[in-house]
């Protein structure tokens, strides 16, 4: 059992209203906590209140008000609300994010995977692999980014002159948006690999030399064995993997600053870029959305996880 | 796939017969080619960094760079103020990898030992439901908020790297510890220790393995972070490594080989010390994935 199904279980039980799924039994009569034990969660909730929730209620407050991130302010009830269902760049940034999350969750964990397959199987220098293909994580997004920009905009037109590499994909407005998605592959894969990796080493011997004993062959093995065995990394992957992509921000602007146009633009770049405009309540008014979004995106896989928990 | 088992699955079979491990040419070979995807990029970007101007203009930037024009780097090297934007990026991430082990680990230590008692138990869930707002979504008031705070500087991006990470290392470390036995506490406790003192001589060394775990996340995030540090920081000559690249790129964008040289100095480090601990650090993300 890892301790990241065991996050998504706890949430899930949250969810789910129950409350006393983790509860440990120390054997000891209940006692009254030290003052200790106050103490030292102090820090993480003041913290939280703080710089968390004190934030995101004066955001749901600035949203019905037409603060422009100084000076004075009025209430001007949903009217940010009904201007965003209405405004064309929101709806863009929207479609591109959906899609651009979608498109790469699923090549992202397909690759992950054939990858963490060949490097759990027997090839010569496995940690030499390793060694190589993990280094994207320790590069900052933004740099990895930056150099991608010049080799796909400058450097791959020279060598391929056809087609939409030959124009330099990134300023292609209708396919700008695929390279961004193999530029995010390139720089988070080794996370996902890794994921699969442990889920692949759980997976004891014992079960592929039945397999063989009953005449499995090898996709047979990957298709019914692997597979379903792997199925709660492929959920954690796909969780973890789509809220980051929601959120995505660094890669982007190091590639495309969110065009050509707005073609690319995400919406956590939509939204802190009501900053420079002095827009800033119409930001949080985007915000609170997102939000709501991304609750009800989470509250769905969650139970896409439960469904699944049933099923095995 | 010829696989070769050691070990027999059936008890009469023979004892167990040491083979050479049997190496997979395909799969080899497969991965050789599929390593290409992130080796060619990298030699881009160190050809791109040891190239004066014109040899760059002329082809697509692969050839490899004879006439290397190591001065690209000692002027990216200034121009960029490395060495500020350096000791700021340490000094961040060394506050948030402090902060990322050591408040969660005491916040899930107390919970996990008083999870009978309501404010304890709802302290923690209130904690993991803010796992579902992301950064974007109060990032606006939050700027204001770090600014009246007098925290629009690197020590406010630190604090911020540390609450962000607050919900999910809090889980990480609370897992973790519902399979520590309460004995050694228990007995600590008879010895006449205080609760302080059982935290910190006898919990916290247990936690190691998942402190380094929780560590390496926390210093990979906080180092390469760019979002928080831009949008938080309000002196430039306080900025980190990330952001300062992003100021110079735009100043400069005509002098792309001084461009790369400023990429390369600050992929280098992370690549040696990547290499250097690789087998630790694989271990250790690993271990946040399976126990």
């Amino acid at each position: 059992m890892s301790e990241i199904t065991r996050a998504v279980e706890a949430t899930e039980a949250l969810a789910a209203g129950a409350v006393d799924t983790g509860v440990v039994d120390t054997g000891l009569p209940r006692k009254k906590p030290s003052l200790t034990h106050y103490l030292m969660v102090v820090p993480a909730l003041l913290g939280f209140f703080v710089f968390i929730i004190v934030p995101t209620i004066q955001g749901m407050f600035y949203s019905f008000t037409d603060y422009a991130g100084y000076g004075d302010w009025h209430f001007i009830g949903w009217a940010n609300f009904a201007a965003m269902f209405q405004d064309p760049n929101v709806g863009q940034a929207y479609k591109f994010t959906i899609l651009y999350a979608a498109v790469t969750t699923v090549l992202l964990n397909v690759a992950a995977l054939y990858l963490a397959v060949l490097l759990n199987g027997k090839a010569r220098w496995p940690n030499l692999w390793k060694g190589i293909y993990f280094i994207p994580m320790v590069l900052s997004g933004l740099v990895v980014a930056y150099c991608f920009q010049t080799l796909l905009n400058i450097s791959l037109p020279k060598i391929i002159s056809w087609g939409i590499i030959g124009d330099g994909i990134l300023t292609n407005p209708g396919w700008a948006w695929l390279g961004v998605v193999f530029v995010t592959i390139w720089a988070t894969f080794p996370g996902t690999v890794i994921i699969y990796l442990a889920g692949l080493s759980s997976i004891g011997s014992d079960v592929y030399e039945a397999g063989e004993l009953d005449g499995a062959k090898p996709f047979a093995q990957f298709r019914h064995l692997t597979l379903p065995l792997l199925a709660p990394f492929v959920v954690i992957n796909t969780v973890l993997g789509l809220k980051g992509l929601l959120n995505a921000y660094d890669i982007i602007v190091g590639l495309t600053g969110g065009g050509p146009g707005n073609a690319t633009t995400s919406i956590a770049m939509s939204i802190t870029g009501t900053v420079t405009n002095s827009d800033v309540a119409y930001g949080t008014a985007q915000a609170m959305v997102f939000f709501v979004v991304t609750v009800v995106l989470s509250l769905l896989q969650l139970g896409v996880v439960k469904l699944m928990g049933r099923k095995s | 796939m010829t696989t070769m088992t050691d070990q027999p699955g059936t008890a009469e079979a023979a004892p167990p017969l040491k083979l050479p491990r049997p190496y997979n040419l395909t799969t080899t070979t497969v991965l050789a080619v599929g390593s290409l995807v992130i080796l060619v990029p990298l030699y881009f970007i160190l050809a791109m960094s040891l190239k004066t101007g014109a040899n760059s203009g002329a082809g697509a930037g692969f050839a490899f760079p004879f006439d290397a024009a190591w001065g690209n780097f000692s002027k990216a090297w200034e121009v960029v103020n490395a060495p500020k934007a350096f000791t700021w990026s340490v000094v961040i991430s060394a506050i948030a990898v402090a902060g990322n082990i050591l408040i969660p680990a005491m916040f899930a230590w107390a919970v996990v030992r008083n999870w009978e008692h309501k404010f304890f138990r709802f302290s923690f869930m209130g904690l993991l439901a803010g796992m579902f707002i992301p950064f974007v979504v109060l990032v606006l008031p939050q700027i204001k908020l770090m600014a009246k705070l007098g925290l629009d500087n690197p020590f406010g991006v630190a604090i911020l790297h540390i609450m962000f990470g607050l919900a999910f290392n809090s889980l990480m470390f609370s897992a973790y510890i519902r399979n520590l036995p309460v004995e050694l506490e228990e007995s600590a406790a008879l010895d006449g220790a205080t609760q302080f003192q059982i935290f910190r001589k006898v919990v916290f060394p247990l936690l190691m393995p998942m402190a380094a775990t929780v560590g390496i996340f926390a210093f990979l995030g906080s180092w390469n972070d760019y979002m928080m540090p831009s949008l938080i920081i309000a002196d430039v000559t306080q900025q980190t490594l990330p952001v300062v690249q992003a100021s110079y790129r735009d100043a400069l964008q005509t002098d792309l080989n001084v461009a790369f040289a400023s990429y390369a100095l600050a992929m280098i480090p992370a690549i040696i010390g990547y290499l250097i601990g690789q087998r630790w650090i694989i271990a250790g993300v690993m271990r946040g994935a399976i126990k």
